[in-house]
């Protein structure tokens, strides 16, 4: 608090004046060890900066040796940076017109930075950028220009604990395909200690069943919300129902951190959660057998599940920004993709990457299999807060009325097109 | 130790205050100490240099892109921009919309955060000064160090710890059960403890005149909602680490007053209540100055343990203004706006700061 706060600043002043004294007189010293490093490499002029939002040391290391990999190939120096806070990071360097060369980005992050025109449009340059699944190209294109690659991504499947499964005496006939049957399993399934289902409490625990019920949120183009719906209130509605029924919870009502550790520990028998559960299994609850089955479709039939991405981002004012599409190139590569997906658990955004993918990860085709009707998960210029309005009213939605709760999303919405133009 | 070095800090410090009031009696000198000017601001020059490059210049900064529509890219002074006026004060004052509902819900978060803190923490620390003065407790020393070492842990620390105290099936919660009371889901709750209490006497739906009337867009039942449950939990962390300081702030002042004029009221037959309230609390004025100020300050810039434990949720009900003003600028891209609420939290503390001296002032004046 302040008086830490004063502290800290009186420290940064010292510690300044020491460097001040300390380069006033070793002067020469600092000169001479400069000069040597930039110069050299042969045929590039890199070195290139990567700057990464990573899940864990199994990704920081798979990018490193990848970059690594790189440099052999064409000389070209590259460094991978972990961000600790990948937006802040990102922001200071686009501040001090000092941003990394290639860096992840999401989708948020990538409509804010593409209206400012701050990101380099260079996906139609790669090799056959029509591999990449239409879901993920649209996530990506901002003015009718497909910008950055996608790097990799995840979509919704329904998680089922297969003990719990049959101790509640049902077999493979009974998973669900439509909603009326979610809701038996999902009552049969809830015991004393344990819920039916755990949804994860926040817009992306919900948007699913509207895009099922027929729903859409935001126009392609971000120009038009339409989130108060009749089939988006209905939707919300049918979630609703199984909250206050308690066949469905939220995470925290389980006293879980979120979805996938209530569904580990067993406090629910099943979640609608992406592939970032199956890294959380192995590691976490490697005792705990599961399947993943595609999620029910709507009332009319409709499926529809959502797809959550990241992209290789090069910012437009970078000079070295061929180097940086060669080495997007390398790590985009349909065999680099699955060396990634090996490593760390991710589903290639290459759709020539699906048939090897699934040979090798059989148990998550499920999560493959949405790629046809999968919807781009939320994402507008300076939506940020909105988004996250959106997320903590969901996270109330028992106690409130779908209608009203949408309505109050809408407006929002509404006000932050407008202010877009 | 951390303690003893700080009372002699604090020691020092009021001897430079005493010894400066007394400069100022004198009248400011001229004629033949003229040059003396000039050697002063010669050897003041890297202070003040170090205050211009990291004091003046980033408020400047940031009072431009306050009113600025600064996109992020570049340095906000090279033209890439440009001039909007209070545009960004308007969308947080007077337009309806996410700012304004989010900047109320962030004041009166943090309102109920400064009412239950400063005095809480204050009263707390003053309790712990005055049992550890105490010139026959045994293991002063030990007592010194084991209430300042929440000061002392990173904050960080102390709030992952929380997290886990607070937990649903957390070590709290588990207590609780064990008294037979059922505890709330402490990190999810985002009802108001007023609220809470008015449903225990049966009031669940505000009145009219509260439900439809309010201020910056937000019902007077709103503001009056009191601090979630979660936010209390925060209020809990802050009393909790904070008090530890001001405890030794207050032991030092308390160990500058001399034994002779507490002997000298035992000779009056003052008993030990009338010898604090009346000998010692208004001797520890100045320093009661100091530690509401530093408290209130401190407890409306909360920051880190937002930014670590809720991130604004459950329902916004954790949301601070200077919260709302990293994830606005950092978050949404909007700088513009996210600088303009850390200029309306400055207005705040500076109107407050005023204010209380101006209380604490006036009694001086009244004696």
């Amino acid at each position: 608090m302040k008086t830490r706060l004063g502290l800290a600043k009186a420290a940064t002043i010292g510690a300044a004046v020491l460097m001040m004294t300390a380069a006033c007189s070793s002067g020469g010293g600092f000169g001479g060890s400069g000069g040597s490093s930039p110069t050299g490499s042969g045929g590039g002029t890199g070195p290139l900066t990567v700057l990464i939002g990573s899940s864990g040391p199994a990704e920081t290391n798979a990018v490193t040796s990848a970059a690594k990999a790189f440099t052999q190939q064409t000389g070209v120096k590259v460094t991978v940076i972990a961000a600790q806070n990948l937006t802040q990071q990102l922001a200071q360097g686009f501040a001090a017109n000092k941003a990394p060369d290639v860096f992840y980005l999401d989708p948020v992050s990538f409509q804010n930075y593409a209206k400012r025109g701050a990101l380099y449009a260079y996906a139609d340059q790669v090799p056959n950028p029509d591999d990449f699944y239409p879901a993920l190209k649209a996530t990506f294109t901002y003015n009718n220009a497909f910008t950055c690659v996608p790097k990799d991504w995840s979509t919704l499947g329904l998680a089922i604990n297969t003990a719990d499964w049959s101790a509640a005496g049902l077999t493979s006939a009974d998973i669900p395909t439509t909603w009326a049957q979610l809701q038996t399993v999902a009552k049969k399934l809830t015991t004393a200690g344990r819920t039916g289902l755990v949804l994860a409490p926040d817009h992306t625990g919900v948007d699913d069943f509207m895009y099922q019920n027929g729903g859409t949120l935001l126009s392609d183009d971000t120009k038009t919300a339409s989130v108060d719906s009749p089939q988006n209130v209905q939707a919300l509605s049918y979630v609703k129902g199984l909250l206050t029924s308690g066949a469905a919870k939220f995470p925290a009502a389980l006293s879980a951190g979120w979805n996938g550790e209530a569904f580990g520990a067993n406090k629910a028998a099943m979640t609608i959660v992406g592939n970032w559960l199956v890294g959380t299994m192995t590691s976490d609850y490697p005792n705990v057998k599961y399947q993943v089955v595609p999620l029910p479709a709507g009332p009319s039939g409709t499926k529809a599940t959502l797809s959550f991405t990241n992209c290789w981002g090069i910012p437009s004012s970078d000079s070295k920004r061929d180097e940086a599409v060669k080495l997007v190139e390398f790590l985009s590569s349909p065999e680099q993709q699955l060396t990634f997906a090996k490593e760390f658990g991710v589903m290639p955004s290459r759709a020539s990457d699906a048939a090897a993918w699934t040979k090798e990860f059989p148990t998550q085709a499920a999560f493959l299999q949405g790629s046809s009707y999968a919807h781009p998960d939320l994402a507008i210029a300076g939506g940020t807060q909105t988004i996250a309005d959106y997320d903590s009213q969901v996270a109330q939605l028992a106690n409130t009325d779908p209608s009203t709760l949408l309505k109050k999303v809408q407006q929002n919405f509404e006000s932050v097109i407008s202010q877009n133009g | 130790m951390a303690g003893a070095a700080t009372a002699a800090f604090s020691d020092r410090a009021s001897g430079r205050l005493r010894h400066g009031r007394r400069r100022n009696g004198r009248p400011p000198g001229g004629g033949i100490h003229g040059r003396e000017a000039a050697a002063g601001w010669l050897f003041t020059a890297p202070a003040v240099l170090m205050i211009v490059v990291f004091l003046i210049v980033p408020i400047i900064m940031a009072l431009w892109v306050s009113a600025s529509d600064w996109s992020g890219l570049g340095n906000p002074f090279s033209g890439g921009a440009h001039y909007v006026g209070t545009k960004n004060y308007a969308a947080l004052l007077t337009q309806p919309g996410l700012p304004r509902q989010q900047l109320a819900q962030s004041l009166t978060n943090n309102l109920y955060y400064v009412v239950l803190v400063v005095p809480l923490q204050t009263i707390l620390a003053l309790c712990l000064a005055v049992v550890l003065n105490r010139r026959r407790l045994a293991g002063r020393g030990f007592f010194r160090t084991a209430y300042y070492f929440p000061s002392v842990t990173s904050t960080v620390a102390i709030s992952v710890v929380f997290l886990f105290l607070f937990n649903g099936s957390g070590v709290i919660n588990t207590l609780l059960s064990d008294l037979g009371a059922d505890g709330p889901t402490w990190f999810a709750d985002p009802n108001g403890l007023i609220h809470l209490l008015l449903g225990v006497f049966g009031v669940h739906n505000p009145p009219a005149a509260l439900a439809n009337h309010g201020l910056l867009g937000q019902s007077w039942w709103d503001w009056f909602s009191g601090p979630s449950v979660a936010m209390t939990v925060l209020i809990i962390l802050s009393i909790w680490t904070t008090s530890g300081t001001f405890m030794l702030i207050f032991l030092a002042a308390l160990q500058n007053i001399p034994a002779e004029i507490e002997e000298a009221a035992i000779v009056d037959g003052t008993n030990g209540w009338q010898r604090l309230r009346r000998v010692t609390l208004p001797m520890l004025r100045p320093t009661l100055f100091l530690v509401l100020t530093l408290g209130l300050i401190g407890s409306w810039q909360v920051f880190d343990q937002v930014y670590i434990m809720s991130q604004g949720n459950p329902a916004g009900t954790t949301l601070t203004p200077a919260y709302l003003s990293y994830s606005t600028s950092f978050g949404n891209q909007q700088w513009g706006q996210g600088a303009a609420v850390s200029f309306l939290l400055f207005a705040i503390i500076v109107v407050l700061t005023v204010l209380q001296r101006f209380l604490l002032r006036e009694r001086d004046g009244g004696k």
